[in-house]
């Protein structure tokens, strides 16, 4: 599936309008995090992943890691407009009426990998890569990762092994909102130059805008379809809440539900209730 | 004689030419489980990410999602807390097809001291769900255990030991997940083992018979799932039950019997094993008896019942 950047932003717009409205109805939840990468989960579920909804199961289909398991919020609306699932995962999101978990469960159709635990998604990624290779398949693992939780030691093994094994058809997506649950990243935990520390480490790193939905797009077809090189890693400079105002660029909306009158105040600047 | 990862390593070769999915996810832990014939026959399915459990578990968790098999490795100590949070959120959650080997385990790795004995690693593998838990006694045991991992859909522990043990089945014995092995017959007393203790505690067997007590030897080797009706024939049939392990008294085999005997069949357990303290440095066969996993002790405790 290839729809046009227009068509993406509409799609990553609708994600946040979903993202807010299932953070309020359960009064619980991360809009924060999860609005961050809504512009990335549209880009990847309606333009560049290789899946099927009528066969999520397919071997030879895309495989994604969100390895921010807590921006979930952003990734069920991706898989109830692609089909994937019913939007009960919406509607019931956070309930103990749902069949599924709060977080990423491949109970769930379309989901390859549970995540929630923070810093193991990479790891995951890099053992699907390698399955790929070894099962002789030609497709690509992707993987979201979120900014803070490159503070686990393990990310930084993973990356060591994507490179050690020359993971051409592995791609991780950095959401670079350089906000945690209890502050900025440079209070909590400074990541420096996170660019160069990427490069170092044997990956390809390209930088870019994580809202612009042309440098996304652009980003993920730059990755060739030779199996065999440096693994990619799209720094994606992004807006912690991004789409609505008061959320933005704060970490008190990290894991916050907004009152009536906030949600009211949010779904307006996102154009109003999803058509 | 050889170590029962021994046993291990060489049959994941064997399961590894008749089944593709097999692979091996190390860190740097070839030399100590025998990963080299592996790594000769099958280079393309053996990967290693250095001394890193944790990325190795969740590597292996990547692998079993696309329809693999693969094998992971390390020191007791570190398969079981290490890398825990791996092995519970990435493999036991989504009952993933990862076979562990937790190796070195209990106090053999003497000399290396007690940051490096798992004491507790029965324990906490007992507790996940989903997880499988076997300890093999013998090399013969350790390679049928080994088939059975892989037959067996979802993950599973294998605990082995450092040192070469003794054989005493023969190799086409059959074992069954969640099995039991009565290895000496007995009605007075019984004692269920594990592991290395299974040989002391039917030499213990042997020293009970020339004072008149017939004492029933079970070699417990599947933890999880547990013969439970091994157990509670033991506690019914004979006057009380000793449990022996190279491993804490607390939530181990000796918890694991205790549990099946208090709903089921209460009876007097006494447990043999590392009574809740960190091992020094030593020689294995020195710390066995400091710890009183011995023969003798096995004995004696079987007379206070």
């Amino acid at each position: 599936m290839k729809k046009s950047i227009e068509e993406l932003k509409g799609i990553a717009n609708d994600i946040r309008k979903d993202i807010v409205t299932m953070v309020y109805k359960a009064q619980s939840g991360h809009p924060g995090g999860s609005l961050s990468c809504a512009d990335i989960m549209a880009a990847l579920y309606f333009y560049k992943l290789n899946v099927d909804p009528k066969n999520p199961k397919w071997e030879d289909r895309d495989r994604f890691v969100l390895s921010k398991g807590h921006a979930c919020p952003a990734l069920f609306p991706a898989l109830v407009m692609r089909g994937f699932v019913d939007d009960d995962c919406l509607k019931n999101f956070r309930s103990v009426k749902s069949q599924y978990p709060s977080t990423p469960s491949t109970c769930m159709p379309g989901v390859d990998m549970s995540s929630g635990p923070l810093g193991q998604g990479l790891s995951v990624a890099v053992g699907m890569a390698l399955a790929a290779r070894v099962q002789g398949k030609s497709y690509k693992t992707y993987c979201v990762m979120g900014d803070g939780e490159t503070q686990e030691g393990q990310v930084w093994e993973a990356l060591m092994t994507g490179a050690k094994y020359q993971l051409g058809n592995l791609i991780c997506i950095l959401d670079n909102n350089k906000i945690q649950m209890c502050g900025t990243n440079e209070e909590i935990m400074p990541l420096g130059d996170i660019c160069k520390k990427y490069e170092s480490f044997g990956w390809r790193v390209i930088h870019i805008d994580g809202h612009d939905m042309q440098q996304i797009v652009d980003a993920l077809d730059s990755v060739d379809d030779n199996p065999v090189g440096a693994p990619t890693m799209i720094v994606a400079e992004t807006i912690k809440g991004k789409g609505v105002s008061f959320m933005e660029g704060t970490a008190a909306w990290h894991g916050k539900a907004p009152s009536d009158e906030q949600y009211a105040q949010a779904m307006k600047e996102l154009g109003g209730e999803k058509e | 004689m050889i170590a029962n990862r021994v046993a291990v390593g060489n049959e994941i070769v064997e399961l590894a030419k008749k089944d593709k999915r097999i692979a091996i996810v190390g860190s740097d832990i070839a030399v100590s489980v025998n990963f080299q014939p592996f790594m000769d026959a099958f280079p393309e399915r053996y990967f290693d990410c250095g001394i890193a459990e944790q990325d190795m578990t969740g590597v292996a968790a990547g692998m079993a999602s696309c329809g693999m098999i693969p094998f992971i490795a390390s020191f007791a100590v570190f398969a079981s807390m290490r890398a825990l949070d791996q092995v519970r959120n990435a493999i036991c959650y989504n009952n993933f097809n990862v076979k562990i080997i937790g190796s070195h385990a209990g106090l053999e790795p003497g000399q290396d001291g007690g940051t490096h004995q798992a004491i507790e690693d029965i324990a906490i593998m007992r507790a996940l769900p989903n997880m499988h838990l076997v300890v093999p006694s013998t090399p013969n045991m350790a390679k049928a255990l080994t088939d059975i991992a892989v037959e067996t859909e979802g993950p599973v522990y294998i605990r082995v030991g450092r040192d070469a043990v003794p054989e005493f089945y023969s190799n086409d014995e059959k074992f069954v997940l969640g099995g039991s092995k009565e290895v000496v017959s007995g009605n007075d007393i019984a004692i269920i083992a594990c592991g290395r203790m299974v040989e002391r505690a039917m030499q213990a067997a042997e020293i009970l018979k020339g004072k008149g007590v017939s004492a029933r030897v079970i070699d417990m080797y599947s933890i999880k799932p547990i013969d439970k009706d091994a157990i509670i024939r033991a506690a019914k049939e004979t006057k009380g039950i000793v449990t022996v392990e190279d491993h804490n008294i607390y939530g181990g085999l000796g918890g694991a019997v205790c549990e099946v005997c208090a709903e089921a069949a209460p009876t007097k357990v006494l447990r043999v094993g590392i009574e809740d303290k960190y091992g020094r440095t030593g020689k294995s066969s020195d710390l066995f008896e400091l710890y009183g996993l011995t023969v003798d002790h096995i004995v004696k405790t079987a007379e206070q019942l």
